[in-house]
Parts: structure tokens; C-alpha cells; sequence
């Protein structure tokens, strides 16, 4: 049975990515590197307001004091800031009323991507703010989501169109000089989503965003923002799906939500950025920084992650419980193959009254791949009654690779409770002998328990992404995962 | 420091080892590379050290600094237990220590007087297991030590009564320790050590202490380390072992009363099928900060290690924990478990815990808990509902939290010992060490004013 098994895993191994495909677009790109003449032009060309532009600059100048951090249990290769695109965006940008004026090729990368940008999307109740490297391309459901107040359009058009808010907001969780990639990110940035739900309103769907990379060593610096005023709820998914490619290519994105009382936002990732071959050669460095702030009372904040892909992930979605009686979520499962490698975690920074965190981590390593937890809860001093807790599993398949848990409590208050838990085993050979015995294949097996494994957070996921999902899972696993 | 060194270099140096002279020279590169850690290293994060090496102390290398009779001022905290008991004063063998004839072989005296005698066990043992080139605190201990116990058990001794180092710091002036410990345990052999550490005087003391332990095939460690000191002691102590197969490890250690503690525990599992314990149970109150970093090295297949720390914060003082289970690659059919757990008891009391696994092995059994809380109010209204007054079932309630660890104790006189100095504690009794004259008198007249 042992050879069964590690034949499977052996198949798994050598398992290669299957989205991988590349698009032609014509593309309007800078030059390569990166210089304050540059971040000036991509500010001109977006036509931003000068308050972007000092923005950017600042941080730009904040940037060049730092370090790229080297704290996480990850291995990543040096990487040249003066080699990479910063700026790149199709050149005819396509009158978007209809579906028949956007780029044949453009759709057809869709339809591989099974994004259903078309009218169908409307019977399934989804938005989709679809992102072709920089610059969004379509954006749907506008005017019904306009109808309730509610902004959902790409970050450059937000910029043009309600400076105030984005001034209000972009930068206030997350500030310029927050950590290297952040600032990099906050200097150049090309586009994202933002995502503004008016008091009271409750977002009638799931707002969606793809993001892909696409053109050669072109750097991906999306900013997303989410405001959900006073008693609104919004549920946004975001995931991505990236082309085969030789050279690694970087991506450092920022996430900013902001919650007044009452509101809710629950975000969901589907990460499935080329992970590099099975020698371990190429792939996406996913350095992100995610953050919200719960600033109203009885706010929630909620993440949910599935990270299958990317060389190299960094990544701590985390939530500032700066309300009384917020809430803080974080529900992920990271999956490694290969030499992947994955640090990824979450943050809670307890600071109001009776509030709580909960944080629900399982991860999956395979081949020669290293994942680790590493996660913060952090009880300040005033912030009385705070809650959490934690679990964190990790399930090892093969022997060559690596589970590590690198959990942080600090505890100032006496009333806080905090519990964490970590387990890390692999498969049992008696629980799949359990399943052989009744007539259920090694394979079948191996999916059953990976599946029961991951359900609680799957479960977290709206139920078009659950779907999505439990098909990278297989992909990324397949021959274990049914 | 370092100039510190060269100053007082011939009165380190006169009467050591070649090796253990040998020894400073890798030492001085690597402490002026290291220095003392600041907050900024990652394993020193929630205790940084330079604040706590900044004052002044007195440093006499060669010289205990006492003179007198121990037995006449020192009454041991554990008299019920009957054992053979070496004393060092401030880092020094005391020459005066007494105690009924050892079994044959087994060696208890002076690291300084054994390592001339023996160059040979140098060259086995000196700095094999504490890393002077990768903490700065080590590096200096190997920089500055001069002497310690040196405790010996030969191949298939069992040593029947337990050896117990009494570790004292006394003296007018403020001062700095540095010693440095060698357990050795044979083939087959088995031992239980207990180190008691105290103050006689009021003086302030930075004590920087290594002690490497080797237990050999099949052998047998039973460990043991009580602090009960006064609030002016700083404390780093290294605790370095290492395990050879089928060995049985079990290493305890009870801070009930410090100014700062840091404890490093290493413990290397080198043969297959070992076995190793490591427990604590620290209880502070006032400014105390006691931080205990534990390092599992599960380096072969096969082994098994238990974890568990257990504190209680009071008044503004500060718990630290870091525990890291390593379990490296092929180390196969490992089994390690670790739980941490806490009791607050006041806004200005703070808990700073770090449980990590780095696990490069599949077929293994690993978990770790922690937990920061308080104490159950239900259980409170329990006790309280029955006619038990708030402050007795509070400490009730410590006490059975305490309990878990104290369980572990394999010593009945050690264990009825420690049960009623963590209730004394517990009850504010324990100002500081119970049984020295010193605080015996300070005690007596606590008693009396509250009769």
C-alpha cells in the first residue's frame, strides 16, 4: 500500500500547471526599472491628482530606506527591482457596452479561465471586475450595483472620479511606509478594485475580481479597497489564475478594507498564480499585504484564503479590532507542491472591548515544498474581554517536505482569553486501510480525507468559489484530491 | 566586556584547562561579533538582555568572595531530602562542601580542578553542546568562566540518593556570576540532579550560568532546577543537553521567585528511540520577568518528547515562552508534544508566548498548545458557594493549576517540598529563598506581626 501511495504522491509531484497559456495583446508599457521619473509618468498617464502623485512619491522615498525583510522561513532568490515593468496597459482599450466590442483573444483567455463575463453572469448573480494585467478592461453590473449607491469600479477610475473618498481612505490601514513590498506598492501601483457600500446597504451579490498576469516581467501591483460604511455588507472575491512562465515574476498587491459600526465585509481568495515547474524553476513571488480595520463597533472583518499556487508566498491577511465588540476572521488552507514555498498567516491586534478573533489555518504540504504558519494575536492593553482562537494543522504528504508553525501571543490583559492549537501528521496508513477495507480506492481515500480536512474553511468560501476551489485543489493535488 | 577579559585575562586564565583557554580565544571573536542580544534577536525578542548587562557589577574571577561556614548561614529548602549537596558560591566550588561517601566513581567537585586533572573530558565535553559562536551570552560565559560543578556518574551507576547543587549568591557588593556546569551521565547510568539556586545578601547579581549535559545510551537524567532568589538577580542560565539512544531525559524547572530569568533549554535527541521530558512552572509577581526559550532537536527517528510550561502573572510582572520543536529531516516516527498555559492575574501583568514547529519529517505526531486566560469564574462561584472565602479559593484554584507540573516530580521529598513553597508562594509568604537565615528572619517577623 505504502508504494500505492507514494506512486500517487510521486504523480502528484510531477504534475504540471495546467492554466498555463499566454495572451497577445499589444501592449503600452514603460520601460523597464524604476526611478521617480517613472512613478511620475504612471501618475501622468492615469491622469491622477496631485495628491496621488505625493502619494506615491512618498512612498517611493519611504521605500528606498527599507529592506526587503528576510524574517519569514522562506528562501527567495534576490530580486531586481531595475528589471521589472512597472507599468503596462493594452493599447486599444476597448468601448465596453457590449460584450461583442471586447478583444476576441481577450475573451477567449476568459472563457479558459471559465469566467463567464457575459450575460449568464447575471443569472449567476456575480459582478466581475476583470483585470487584464494593469488596467481594467469590463467591468459589469455597474448600473445595478450604481441603482444602491454602491461603487465598485477600478482603483484609476475611483481616483478620478471620487478623490475624496479614495484621499479619506487609500493609505489609512495600510500607510505608504507600512513594510517593503507595501511601499513598493503604494509607489507604483497600476490598478485594482474599489469597493465603496453606502449605510445600510447590503450588497445584493458577491462582487468578483480576476486578476491575472500577463505580459513578460511585468510586475503586478494591484490596490484593492473596501469601505463598508455603518451597517452594510459586502462579500468579495477575489482569485487569479496566472500563465506559464520561464522567469519568476513578482507580484506585490495591497489590500486595504475599512469597517464602520455595524458592517461586515468578508473577503475570499482563490490564489492560483503559476507555482513554477515541477524543478522547481519559475513561478510567482506573491508578496501581499492585506489588512483591515474593524474602526466601527459590532464591526466584522473576515478572511478567507486558498493558496495553491505562486514560487513563493507572503502573505498575513490581517485585522485591526480597533472597534468594541468587533470581530476578526481568518480561514485559510495553503497548499504546496514541488518547491513551493508558503509563509502565510494572519495578524489580530486586539484593541477595543470584547472583541473577538478567530483564526482557522490548515495547511498541506507535498513534494519538496516548505509551508509555514506564522501568525500574530496580539492583546493590548485597554482591549478587555478580548477573545481568540486559534488552530492551526498542517498534513504532510511525502517526506521531503517541511510544516512549520511560528505562532506569536501577546498577551496584555488579564481578562483575555487566548487558545492556540497546532497539530501537523500525515495521512494515516490506518485510516486509509479503514477506507480500502470498505471498498474505497487509495486515491479515493486520500481525497476523502484531504476534502474533510479543508472543509471547514472550504466551507467559509461563497458557493461559486467553493466550487472553484476544491478544482485547484485537485489540480494542484491531483491524484490525491478527487 | 572584552576589555573586561583582557584586564583580568591572567587571573582567568592562571590554573585552567589549555582547552577550556583554547576555548576563550573562538569566544572572543564570536562575543565581539555577537555582544549581548537585544530585543532585535529574534530568540531574545520579548527579553532584551542589554538593558539588563548595563549596570555595573563587580567582577572577581578567581575568588568566591565568601568566606565562613555554608552550613552555619544555609539551611536547605528540601530537608527532607536526603542527599549528597555541593555547594557553589557565587560561580565557585565551594571547598567546604561535606557530604557522605560518594559511590565509587562517580566524580561530584570543581569544573576548575577536574579540568586540569582530566584535559581528556575537556576535549570530550568542554563547549560540545553550548554554541559560543552563535549566542553572544554563551560566548561570553566561555569568555569569563572560571568554574562550576562538575557532576560524573560512570557506565551502569545508579546513583541511588539524589546529588544536589546548591547554588548561593552572597556577598556586599553587587557582582557578576559566570559558571559553567557539566552533567555526565554513562552508559546504562542513572542520576537525579537537583540545582537550587539563592541569595544570602542583598546585594544584586548578574549571574550568567552554562551547564551541558550528556546522557550517554540508555541513561538515565532525572533534572531539577529551583530558583528562589531575591529581586535584584538577573539571571541568564543555558541548559544544554545532549540525548544518545534509548535515553531518558526528564528536565524541571520551578521559578518561584527571580528578579529576571532567562532560561535556555536545549535539548538534542541524537539516538534513536530517546525519550525526553522537559517541564516548568514559573510564578511572578512584582517586576519579575522570567522568560524560559526551549529548543527540541529531534535529530534522529524514532523519539518522543513532552513539553509543558505552566505560569502565573501577578502585580506587573512579565512571562515569556518560547518552545520550538524541530524535528529534522528523516527523523521519522517522532512524537512531540508541547502545551504552554497561562493565568493573568492583573491588567499590568503580561504574557508573551511563542509555540513553533519546524517539522522536515511526515510520518510524525506533533502538536502544541497555548493558552492566556484567567481564572474560570464558575469554578470561582463554586468554591465560593461552598463557604470558601475569594482569596482562599483563588489560590485554590493557582494551586491546582500549578499542580500539573508539580506532578512531575519523581523526588516525594522534593515534591512535598516544592507543593508547599508553590502555596506559600502562592499565599505571599515567599518573599524570597524560605529556609536562609536571611529571610528566615525576614519571614519570622511576617509571621509574627500578622499573629
Amino acid at each position: 500500500m505504502a508504494t500505492e501511495q507514494d506512486k500517487l504522491l510521486e504523480e502528484v509531484t510531477n504534475r504540471e500547471y495546467q492554466y498555463g497559456f499566454h495572451t497577445d495583446i499589444e501592449m503600452d508599457m514603460l520601460p523597464k526599472g524604476l526611478n521617480e521619473g517613472v512613478i511620475r509618468e504612471i501618475s501622468q498617464r492615469k491622469n491622477e491628482p496631485d495628491f496621488m502623485l505625493e502619494f506615491r512619491l512618498s512612498a517611493y522615498r519611504n521605500w528606498l530606506k527599507m529592506e526587503s525583510p528576510d524574517w519569514a522561513h522562506l528562501k527567495i532568490p534576490e530580486i531586481d527591482f531595475q528589471e521589472i515593468i512597472y507599468y503596462a496597459a493594452p493599447k486599444k482599450k476597448p468601448q465596453l457596452n457590449s460584450l461583442d466590442e471586447v478583444d476576441p483573444e481577450l475573451r477567449a483567455t476568459f472563457e479558459k479561465l471559465g469566467i463567464p463575463l457575459d450575460e449568464q453572469k447575471v443569472l449567476a448573480g456575480v459582478a466581475v471586475d476583470a483585470i487584464i494585467d494593469s488596467v481594467s478592461v469590463k467591468t459589469t453590473f455597474r448600473e445595478t450595483l450604481a441603482e444602491k449607491g454602491i461603487i465598485f469600479c477600478s482603483m484609476s477610475e475611483a481616483v478620478l472620479e471620487y478623490p475624496d473618498l479614495v484621499k479619506k481612505y487609500l493609505g489609512s490601514v495600510v500607510p505608504p511606509g507600512d513594510n517593503f513590498f507595501a511601499a513598493l506598492n503604494s509607489a507604483v501601483f497600476s490598478d485594482g478594485s474599489f469597493v465603496f457600500i453606502p449605510k445600510g446597504v447590503r450588497c445584493p451579490m458577491e462582487l468578483s475580481s480576476y486578476f491575472r498576469i500577463n505580459a513578460m516581467n511585468t510586475g503586478q501591483f494591484e490596490r484593492t479597497l473596501i469601505v463598508a460604511e455603518d451597517d452594510s455588507y459586502v462579500s468579495y472575491l477575489e482569485g487569479c489564475t496566472a500563465p506559464m512562465r520561464d522567469e519568476n515574476q513578482l507580484h506585490a498587491a495591497v489590500v486595504e478594507i475599512v469597517t464602520l459600526d455595524r458592517a461586515e465585509v468578508k473577503y475570499s481568495t482563490v490564489q492560483n498564480w503559476y507555482p513554477g515547474d515541477k524543478n522547481g524553476k519559475g513561478g510567482i513571488f506573491n508578496f501581499v499585504t492585506k489588512r483591515g480595520i474593524c474602526k466601527g463597533d459590532y464591526s466584522k472583518i473576515s478572511w478567507t484564503q486558498v493558496e495553491t499556487g505562486s514560487a513563493i508566498t507572503w502573505k498575513y491577511p490581517s485585522c485591526i479590532l480597533m472597534g468594541d465588540h468587533t470581530v476578526g476572521e481568518f480561514y485559510s488552507v495553503a497548499l504546496t507542491n514541488n518547491y513551493q514555498q508558503a509563509d502565510t498567516g494572519t495578524k489580530m491586534i486586539h484593541l477595543g472591548k470584547n472583541t473577538r478573533s478567530l483564526i482557522v489555518s490548515k495547511g498541506i504540504s507535498a513534494g519538496k515544498s516548505q509551508n509555514s504558519y506564522r501568525g500574530l494575536v496580539k492583546v493590548s492593553k485597554k482591549a478587555d474581554n478580548a477573545r481568540n482562537f486559534s488552530q492551526c494543522d498542517s498534513l504532510l504528504l511525502g517526506d521531503k517536505c517541511g510544516a512549520h508553525t511560528f505562532p506569536y501571543l501577546e498577551i496584555n490583559n488579564s481578562t483575555a482569553k487566548v487558545e492556540h492549537e497546532a497539530t501537523t501528521s500525515k495521512i494515516g496508513e490506518d485510516q486509509i486501510f479503514y477506507c480500502n477495507q470498505r471498498g474505497i480506492d487509495t486515491e479515493s481515500a486520500v481525497a476523502l480525507i484531504v476534502n474533510g480536512y479543508v472543509k471547514e474553511v472550504i466551507n467559509q468560501l461563497p458557493m461559486e468559489f467553493a466550487v472553484e476551489a476544491q478544482k485547484l485543489l485537485q489540480i494542484s493535488l491531483e491524484g490525491s484530491v478527487g | 566586556m572584552i576589555a573586561l577579559f583582557d584586564e583580568n585575562r591572567h587571573l582567568i586564565e592562571q590554573g585552567a584547562s589549555p582547552v577550556v583557554n583554547a576555548a576563550r580565544e573562538v569566544a572572543t571573536e564570536a562575543f565581539a561579533r555577537l555582544g549581548i542580544p537585544s530585543s532585535k534577536v529574534e530568540a531574545y525578542k520579548y527579553t532584551n538582555l542589554q538593558a539588563w548587562f548595563k549596570a555595573t557589577y563587580r567582577f572577581t574571577p578567581t575568588e568566591s568572595g565568601f568566606s565562613g561556614n555554608i552550613d552555619e548561614v544555609f539551611t536547605c529548602d528540601v530537608d527532607a531530602l536526603e542527599s549528597y549537596t555541593v555547594f557553589a558560591v557565587n560561580g565557585r566550588y565551594y571547598e567546604g562542601s561535606s557530604y557522605t561517601r560518594l559511590p565509587e566513581g562517580v566524580v561530584i567537585g570543581s569544573f576548575a580542578e577536574l579540568s586540569v586533572k582530566h584535559p581528556e573530558l575537556m576535549h570530550k565535553f568542554y563547549g560540545k553542546l553550548a554554541p559560543a559562536d552563535a549566542d553572544g551570552v554563551v560566548a561570553l560565559n566561555t569568555l569569563l568562566a572560571c568554574d562550576g560543578i562538575f557532576v560524573y556518574v560512570p557506565k551502569n551507576m545508579v546513583v541511588e540518593k539524589p546529588i544536589q547543587v546548591v547554588n548561593i549568591l552572597t556577598g556586599d557588593t553587587d557582582r557578576m556570576v559566570n559558571q559553567r556546569n557539566f552533567i555526565v551521565i554513562e552508559e546504562n547510568a542513572q542520576a537525579r540532579v537537583l540545582f537550587c539556586d539563592h541569595t544570602l545578601s542583598n546585594s544584586r547579581f548578574l549571574v550568567n550560568s552554562v551547564t551541558e549535559g550528556f546522557v550517554d545510551a540508555s541513561g538515565n537524567l532525572d533534572f531539577y532546577n529551583i530558583q528562589n532568589q531575591h529581586n535584584g538577580v538577573v539571571q541568564v542560565g543555558g541548559y544544554y543537553f545532549n540525548q544518545e539512544t534509548k535515553s531518558v531525559l526528564s528536565a524541571n524547572y520551578f521559578t518561584l521567585n527571580t528578579g529576571v530569568t532567562r532560561n535556555n533549554i536545549f535539548a538534542r535527541l541524537g539516538g534513536v528511540h530517546a525519550e525526553n521530558h522537559i517541564s516548568g512552572l514559573y510564578l511572578t509577581d512584582k517586576n519579575m520577568h522570567v522568560d524560559n526559550f526551549s529548543f527540541i532537536d529531534h535529530a534522529m527517528p524514532d523519539c518522543e518528547s513532552n513539553e509543558l510550561f505552566k505560569g502565573v502573572m501577578d502585580d506587573g510582572s512579565t512571562g515569556a515562552f518560547t518552545g520550538r520543536i524541530m524535528v529534522r529531516p528523516d527523523a521519522q516516527r517522532t512524537n512531540a508534544y508541547q502545551s504552554n498555559n497561562n493565568l493573568l492575574l492583573t491588567d499590568n501583568a503580561r504574557m508573551n508566548t511563542r509555540p513553533q514547529l519546524e517539522i522536515y519529517a511526515d510520518d510524525v505526531k506533533c502538536s502544541h498548545g497555548a493558552t492566556v486566560g484567567q481564572l474560570d469564574e464558575k469554578a470561582l462561584f463554586y468554591l465560593r458557594a461552598r463557604g470558601i472565602g475569594k482569596e482562599e479559593a483563588t489560590i485554590l484554584l493557582m494551586y491546582a493549576f500549578a499542580y500539573e507540573v508539580i506532578e512531575k516530580i519523581q523526588l516525594p521529598g522534593l515534591k512535598e517540598q516544592i507543593r508547599l513553597l508553590v502555596e506559600k508562594r502562592f499565599r505571599g509568604e515567599l518573599d524570597k529563598c524560605d529556609s536562609c537565615i536571611v529571610c528566615g528572619q525576614l519571614n519570622d517577623k511576617i509571621l509574627n506581626a500578622s499573629v
